[in-house]
């Protein structure tokens, strides 16, 4: 049971996912599973009674059964204790302070994150506004590589997502040529195929893995389809690079999934074991998002942002090349508008980075959510100044099969434009070396006199 | 003005024509230029407008040219519609008791996520899907307002059939504001899950799969549930041996498999 009497009335608050709830900002998807606040004041007073929290009460009361979650059994059991230490002290309220603080430097946030949990990062964030969001994140780095270096201070990364209704082959090198064209594809080119066949899948890992060969880029490659698709295409001998999952933050959320962090472990190491990373050895690409667990009946009770935190700690062990949260993608039943998914992407960003996470955001909405192209310009700029390690490149930012709104090849240049950023230094190379790019590391126009720019043109008819 | 050429003579104009994505648009500096950030512009202003749109019952019965029982969910509104799913997928208190039969098909026209959809494309589906199923016996056709898929679970139970298609509006997406879903449940009651259902999507004209070929496909699998006693994912996976008719350029049309974070179910 935790308290706050805010003048002569007294807020009770039965457990610890009942208190976190109520001091999580308000959103469509908790009141939709009936949680959160009744009203603004008990918002706040949950908010004072979780600033009171000793973190290691986070550690005790477990907002999912430890008997009956394998990962709660995950974070408890692997939660580093000698990395704890520096916090054990703090309340929920001082370790804002102390994330805040100008003592504590990225060395510091680094050290400390195998000793944070996602229910410490998803208090704390409670009581964090976004500007404190942006400056925490923006101290932290998460690097990670495979064929170039991902995470690094000032660069912002942008996975190429060149999908095409019908996994047409043609079609799909034409978005993947075009989005190269334009300086994007550093984090990854990554396609969600129309459908689960294998062949198909394997037929577009064939095509990106041609072009990436002939014009020596830098880069990985990635069919976004079900991890047990990606070991069969393994086995067949297909050129994986990276190993692809949808995860969430309980143990039945991920059964939903199809997945278990058993299946994971056995993908993680049979894709390792390809041996196709070249500058490090993250190979594992993971997608999560507020309101998975609700959407699959299986949210405990628990707030969908403390369950997001979760699936970081999901990701965590597999040590991936990119994470990103699909924010505005599951609809205005669980983030209803601009302002909601805002904050959610700052939330995501945060407590992935908090995790030693590399985070990337996939900034985007659906037609019948209360957002629009703008809401996209100022999330998208927001993450930029926090530090994002990668966003979505899709052509013009209408993804024409999954039917959403992302950010777009033109978006990824405006907000390296306007902050400073440049793409991973070995695709930086790569883009100068064949003529892309120009004075101050803006991207040129198609020049038909390069050979390689041309030659990139021609793989549209070769795929 | 654009820093680089669009149109003819343009050496991306190869990348325009070999996909439906929003490829080699130009730039002006690191932006769109204006003409492709206004058709942008334009077809989320549709799909924002498809959304909002009320269905007009009357409208649609006439459409339909035959008598239907117009019945709403317990969403009083578009907003409480869009925020809390599981109003949509029940009616509303009060309802009346709909006439119970000996009936082997229900037909329910809904508005789902685009009233435009169904205004659009219903009443000629409907129509075709009772030419291909004269034989069987179908209850009186009913129109939902402000419903998801799942309302057709207690009107096909009130109804007494052995079978329900819901002809809903699809949530819309850029390039189709007026995609029409028709998702059949068979032994239809409360409760039943997504993955009990069959689905044929992007029915639309032109873009999409149009009403005769799509009345085709539900017919179908119509016959196929009424023979075997279920629909879902098992019969999903018998209906691939038939011949697909996915159309180049279009989402997959056709019944696909269900899940439960599929947006706008």
């Amino acid at each position: 049971m935790y308290a706050c009497d805010l003048a002569g009335t007294r807020y009770g608050f039965r457990d610890l996912k009942i208190l976190l709830a109520a001091a999580t900002p308000f959103r469509s998807g908790d009141q939709l599973a009936g949680l959160g606040a009744a009203s603004a004041e008990e918002r706040i007073a949950a908010r004072y009674a979780l600033a009171d929290l000793p973190l290691d009460t986070l550690l005790e009361d477990l907002v999912v059964p430890y008997e009956s979650d394998e990962v709660t059994r995950l974070i408890i059991d692997t939660h580093d204790k000698a990395a704890f230490a520096e916090i054990s002290h703090l309340t929920v309220g001082a370790f804002r302070e102390w994330l805040l603080s100008n003592d504590t430097d990225a060395a510091r946030l680094t050290a400390v994150a195998p000793g944070v949990t996602p229910e410490m990062a998803a208090a704390v964030c409670k009581l964090m506004r976004n500007q404190d969001l942006i400056a925490v994140a923006r101290k932290i780095t998460v690097t990670s590589a495979f064929r170039n270096t991902l995470g690094l201070p000032r660069r912002l990364a942008v996975r190429l997502q060149p999908n095409h209704a019908t996994d047409d082959l043609r079609g799909v090198a034409a978005s993947i040529i075009d989005g190269l064209l334009m300086g994007c594809g550093d984090a990854v080119i990554g396609v969600n195929p129309a459908t689960d066949n294998i062949d198909t899948a394997r037929g577009l890992l064939e095509l990106i893995d041609d072009i990436r060969l002939r014009l020596e880029i830098p880069t990985q490659s990635c069919v976004l389809t079900h991890v047990t698709n990606t070991l069969e295409l393994i086995a067949l001998g297909a050129p994986v690079d990276l190993t692809f999952q949808s995860i969430a933050g309980t143990e039945a959320a991920n059964r939903g999934f199809g997945v278990d962090l058993a299946l994971l472990s056995e993908a993680h190491e049979a894709t390792l074991a390809l041996g196709r990373h070249e500058l490090g050895d993250n190979v594992m690409y993971f997608e999560t998002g507020q309101g998975s667990a609700l959407s699959a009946d299986a949210h405990h009770g628990v707030d969908q942002q403390t369950l997001e935190a979760r699936a970081y700690a999901v990701a965590r062990p597999f040590r991936p090349l990119l994470v990103n949260s699909v924010v505005g993608f599951i609809g205005p039943e669980y983030l209803y508008d601009g302002k909601q998914i805002t904050r959610a992407g700052l939330e995501d960003h945060f407590c992935g980075k908090l995790l030693g996470l590399p985070m990337g955001v996939d900034v985007c909405y659906t037609n019948h959510a209360a957002a629009d192209q703008d809401d996209m310009d100022d999330l998208l700029t927001l993450l930029g100044v926090a530090g994002v390690n990668f966003v979505m490149g899709v052509p013009g930012a209408d993804d024409v099969m999954l039917n959403y709104q992302s950010t777009s090849f033109h978006d990824a240049l405006y907000v390296r434009e306007v902050l400073g950023l440049r793409p991973a230094p070995e695709f930086e190379a790569w883009l100068a070396r064949i003529g892309l790019s120009g004075g101050g590391g803006r991207i040129l126009p198609y020049d038909q006199a390069q050979a390689a720019q041309q030659e990139l043109l021609g793989r549209l008819d070769h795929g | 003005m654009a820093d680089t050429p669009v149109g003819r003579g343009d050496p991306l104009d190869v990348l325009r024509r070999a996909t439906p994505a929003r490829v080699a648009l130009g730039r002006a500096g690191q932006g769109l230029p204006t003409a492709p950030m206004l058709a942008f512009q334009l077809a989320h202003a549709r799909a924002r407008d498809a959304v909002r749109a009320e269905l007009d019952p009357e409208r649609m019965i006439r459409a339909l040219a035959r008598p239907a029982i117009v019945v709403s969910s317990a969403a009083a509104d578009r907003a409480a519609y869009l925020a809390d799913p599981n109003l949509g997928r029940r009616l509303a208190p009060g309802t009346p008791a709909l006439p119970w039969g000996e009936y082997d098909l229900a037909i329910v026209v809904a508005d789902g996520l685009s009233a435009t959809a169904l205004h659009a494309h219903a009443a000629p589906v409907a129509a075709a899907l009772l030419a291909r199923l004269a034989d069987l016996r179908i209850a009186p056709m009913v129109v939902a307002r402000q419903a998801r898929v799942a309302i057709g679970d207690p009107i096909g139970q009130g109804l007494g059939a052995r079978l329900v298609v819901v002809l809903i509006g699809e949530r819309p997406g850029l390039s189709a504001a007026d995609s029409l879903g028709a998702y059949l449940t068979w032994d239809p009651r409360p409760g039943r899950r997504d993955s009990e259902r069959n689905c044929v999507s992007n029915i639309r004209e032109p873009g999409g799969l149009a009403p005769a070929p799509a009345a085709d496909k539900i017919a179908w699998l119509v016959r196929a549930a009424l023979r075997l006693g279920f629909t879902g994912v098992d019969l999903k996976d018998r209906e691939e041996i038939v011949p697909r008719l996915d159309l180049a350029g279009a989402r997959p049309s056709g019944a696909r498999r269900i899940f439960r974070s599929d947006p706008g179910l």
